[in-house]
């Protein structure tokens, strides 16, 4: 059995990151008089950051390939755009805009894919020239102005909540009710892999660690639930972020297209020469970005209530820098879904507790700017020590 | 004594953990070549980076004295400085700048910063003659071959006013002729009073040019043999360097060999960027079942590029020709064909092309065949991956602390068998071995051959290419010589010796035994 040091040790990066979360929320909880775990801040840390983590988890994927998407900041805003056209300007019904939006969303990432995976050009490059390809085509369809609002529907997409079966006055008891459950469900499943590993033979961490982890991922599971059962409950986006995060960290950790994307990052040559296909395998990573992408500009569309030509400016910026502080390698090959919604959230909640501390834009792109670098030498610091 | 330029007296160092060098001894007389052999892991390489001051003075214990004065070097410009210039195995030299560029790089023939073109060409022009170089110094390092890159290395050496130079397996990616003229360049350095330390895995070329050998074997100096008193032979040396008589250098098999498995016919195949330059010119090849068959030639000859554009295409265009498999012709026209059909290509080339050296011994054996450990050959079955790469890890003898161990983190002839179980899980009926034995010890080369061995007797087809002659003689039972890109000599084991198989490699006119 592993002692708990080895166990740290081994997964100093996952426990580094969630530690410096949780010491950084507590700091702005401090700094910001008690305001950052008010209900109503963290249902909007929650909708705030819903495209930087949609984004981050098609990102992920192109930085583990080896390969890096600088345009899709600027594909939220044609996206977005597209959908203010259609719907406004054309009266096209949102739901079959949406549809229509996504679709264009895989048809970019299949042309910037192309060019990358067949045509061999270098990924920067052919994204360098789609994020000005993208943001001029924006500028174009709006014809430089903005343009909304949006039907209800559509706003709703980011401004919804789940709806009450409970009826509880000021209390949101659905949310309570889903976060038990969700609690149960994954005590049932980590005991579940448990027993598993011991019927193979590997090794188990102690009992003990695992009783801890599992109380203190419940705390935080309810914690959370009764938070935003205290304002409007879950929203409608964080349900959709829960299935599209739980969907692509089981596709990178348990499938064989998670394991060939790993193994293309890690060594291109050698994967092909395993019978791996490398260009499809990147066409199609690229593809899914573009439509992470698309689903992130209706989302901004939404909660901005309108297409604006700058929506999405340097948000490719804040996505990349999610993956990296994430653990990521910017050489490929290694990175973990996880570990990029993490570091979308240190983004997230570095953002919100500066604002709310009234830390002026200035300032906050350096501090940005530094936890990045710290975080990536942390990497390589280990990385040194561990050869 | 006075005719001794380097002594090392008493070298220990210590890794964390493992005890690399212990207490090891070593001169070398002025004036000499002295090799220095031993099996990978043994300690030569530690022992050249202390004397070289790639590990600091301090960093461990002992006392080394060049031309009679002790030295504690701090770093590798400080020995530089005295007249000890390393030669690595990976070049230090910078693909796209000149020759000249290349050779006072850090050096630079300047005043005052603004370097002087004309004494830099000229003075290159001459250290190029000394190692019989003709190229203009103007030349892009890119576009040499790799032969005339380490004959720049030492010009390189030369214009640091070397006095003892040291070649860390100078040999081992050059062909029998930039060999030759590399060892005829040490033995001129040394009428002129250069002395050498040679380190090579190449016995004949040791045998060849040394004046003297030291063996290490586990840290530790063995012994130091003298060439010029009596005559050493090869198995003497083995003998030093595994601690036991390797009687069989080859262990023994007996062939049972059936019926053709594999035949590819008038296969052509075209240079990728040359694009009128043929590769692989009008080639028919057999592989029986239970056959092992060995494919010699100069390296350039076209081995890898024939054998990768049968895998799949995975070299080369314009390709045209046939395949078949037990008499049926088959598609071979992307690699996850040719897996399907069941031929698997084992690369010269472990690091770039073989192995994902950042992922897991168990992620890289089941790369090739994910679908055999996936549930509805989409999600991995992890407990049937971590059996199934144990059994390997088993049968193979891969030496390492856990099937999820890192791939970088093995040794050369480890990696070579999480390459090749890499193959064997992905249950090949036709192998392609390229170099198998390439860099790794004579321990792990026997493996290897057991390994072979074992496959054939299955009933696989085994294609094996190899640029030691030795190696084809020991366990291939038929054998293609191949020259420019054609086959220009079959021959049965049994009637094939290293001078037949030369004279083929050679020779103009097309001999057919």
């Amino acid at each position: 059995m592993k002692t708990l040091s080895t166990l740290f040790k081994n997964n100093i990066r996952e426990y580094g990151m969630l530690i410096a979360l949780i010491a950084i929320m507590l700091f702005f909880q401090f700094q910001t008089g008690g305001i950052l775990f008010k209900p109503v801040n963290i249902t909007n840390l929650v909708l705030q950051n819903s495209y930087v983590i949609t984004m981050a988890l098609g990102m992920l994927l192109i930085i583990v390939s080896g390969w890096i998407d600088l345009s899709v900041g600027s594909v939220v805003a044609v996206v977005g755009s597209l959908a203010g056209v259609l719907i406004v300007r054309y009266n096209v019904d949102w739901v079959v805009t949406v549809v229509i939006c996504l679709l264009v969303g895989a048809a970019i990432g299949a042309f910037q894919g192309y060019w990358i995976a067949y045509l061999k050009i270098p990924a920067f490059i052919v994204t360098l020239a789609g994020m000005l390809v993208f943001r001029g085509l924006t500028f174009v369809l709006l014809q430089g102005e903005s343009v909304g609002p949006f039907p209800v529907g559509f706003q709703k997409i980011s401004s919804g909540f789940i709806p009450d079966i409970f009826n509880y006055p000021g209390f949101h008891m659905t949310t309570m009710v889903i976060g038990v459950l969700l609690s149960a469900v994954l005590i049932v499943l980590d005991m579940r892999a448990r027993k598993n590993q011991q019927k193979y033979g590997f090794e188990v961490t102690p009992v003990y660690f695992s009783v801890i982890k599992n109380v203190a991922i419940t705390a935080a599971v309810l914690g959370l639930c009764y938070l935003m059962a205290s304002y409007k409950g879950i929203p409608d986006v964080l349900v959709l972020l829960f299935v599209l995060i739980t969907g692509y960290a089981f596709i990178t950790s348990t499938t064989t297209i998670g394991r060939r994307i790993y193994a293309m990052g890690g060594n291109e040559k050698a994967a092909r020469l395993s019978g791996v296909n490398t260009p499809r395998l990147l066409f199609y990573t690229f593809v899914n970005m573009g439509v992470l992408a698309a689903l992130a500009g209706l989302i901004v569309a939404a909660r901005l209530n309108s297409a604006t030509p700058n929506a999405g400016d340097g948000m490719e910026l804040d996505v990349i820098a999610a993956c990296f502080i994430g653990g990521a390698s910017a050489s490929g090959g290694i990175g973990t879904v996880i570990g990029a919604v993490v570091g979308a959230f240190m983004i997230g909640v570095l953002n919100n507790g500066m604002s709310i501390v009234g830390l002026g834009i200035d300032w906050q792109k350096v501090v940005k700017g530094v936890v990045l670098l710290v975080a990536v030498l942390f990497d390589v610091y280990n990385k040194n020590k561990n050869v | 004594m006075s005719d001794v330029i380097l002594e090392m007296r008493n070298i220990t160092k210590i890794f964390p953990g493992v005890k690399a060098l212990d207490n090891v001894s070593f001169s070398v007389r002025q004036g000499e070549i002295h090799a220095l052999v031993g099996e990978n892991g043994a300690g030569k390489s530690t022992l050249m980076k202390v004397l070289s001051g790639v590990y600091p003075h301090g960093s461990y214990s002992g006392e080394i004295y060049f031309q009679g004065k002790e030295c504690k070097f701090q770093d590798i410009h400080h020995s530089e400085e005295v007249g000890l210039v390393i030669i690595h195995q990976e070049l230090a030299l910078i693909p796209f700048l000149s020759i000249a560029e290349n050779m006072f790089l850090g050096n630079e023939r300047a005043k005052n910063g603004v370097i002087d073109w004309n004494e830099s060409f000229s003075k290159t022009k001459e250290l190029l003659d000394r190692v019989g170089l003709h190229e203009l110094p103007s030349t892009l390092i890119t576009n040499m071959g790799v032969g005339k890159q380490q004959l720049v290395e030492i010009a390189k050496a030369l214009a640091k006013k070397v006095k003892l130079l040291i070649l860390d397996e100078p040999t081992a990616s050059l062909n029998d002729n930039d060999s030759e003229k590399l060892l005829d360049l040490l033995l001129q350095f040394k009428a002129h009073g250069i002395s050498s330390i040679l380190i090579s895995h190449k016995l004949s070329e040791v045998n060849k040019v040394a004046d003297s050998i030291t063996i290490l074997r586990d840290g530790t100096t063995i012994e130091t043999l003298d060439c010029q008193k009596d005559k050493i032979t090869e198995d003497r040396i083995i003998r030093g360097m595994v601690g036991r008589d390797l009687i069989h250098r080859f262990p023994p098999r007996d062939s049972k060999i059936g019926e053709t498995i594999f035949e590819i016919r008038d296969w052509n195949v075209y240079h990728p960027l040359h694009e009128d330059r043929k590769v692989s010119n009008n080639i028919n090849i057999t592989v029986r079942k239970g056959e092992v068959v060995g494919i010699s030639g100069l390296m350039g000859a076209g081995r890898t590029e024939l054998a990768m554009s049968i895998f799949g295409r995975a070299y080369g265009t314009r390709i045209s020709g046939t395949a078949y498999k037990n008499g049926r012709e088959i598609n071979i026209s992307t690699i996850d064909k040719a897996i399907s059909n069941g031929i698997a290509y084992a690369t010269e080339d472990r690091k770039a092309y073989g192995l994902v050296l950042i992922r897991e011994i168990k992620d890289n054996i089941t790369l090739a065949n994910l679908e055999a450990i996936s549930d509805g050959g989409v999600v991995i079955n992890e407990p049937k991956e971590m059996t199934v790469t144990s059994e390997y890890r088993d049968k193979l003898n891969i030496k390492c602390s856990s099937i999820r161990q890192l791939a970088v983190n093995l040794s050369g002839g480890n990696q070579q068998k999480v390459v090749l179980s890499k193959w064997l899980f992905a249950d090949p009926e036709i192998l392609i071995l390229d170099e198998p034995t390439r860099g790794i010890d004579v321990g792990a080369k026997y493996e290897i051959y057991t390994i072979i061995n074992r496959l054939a007797s299955e009933g696989k087809g085994i294609i094996f290419i190899s640029s030691e002659l030795p190696e084809i003689l020991g366990i291939c039972d038929r054998i293609y010589v191949m020259r420019d890109g054609k086959i220009v000599g079959e021959m049965p084991a049994s009637q094939a010796s290293q001078e037949i198989i030369m004279k083929h490699i050679m020779t103009e006119q097309e001999v057919m035994a």
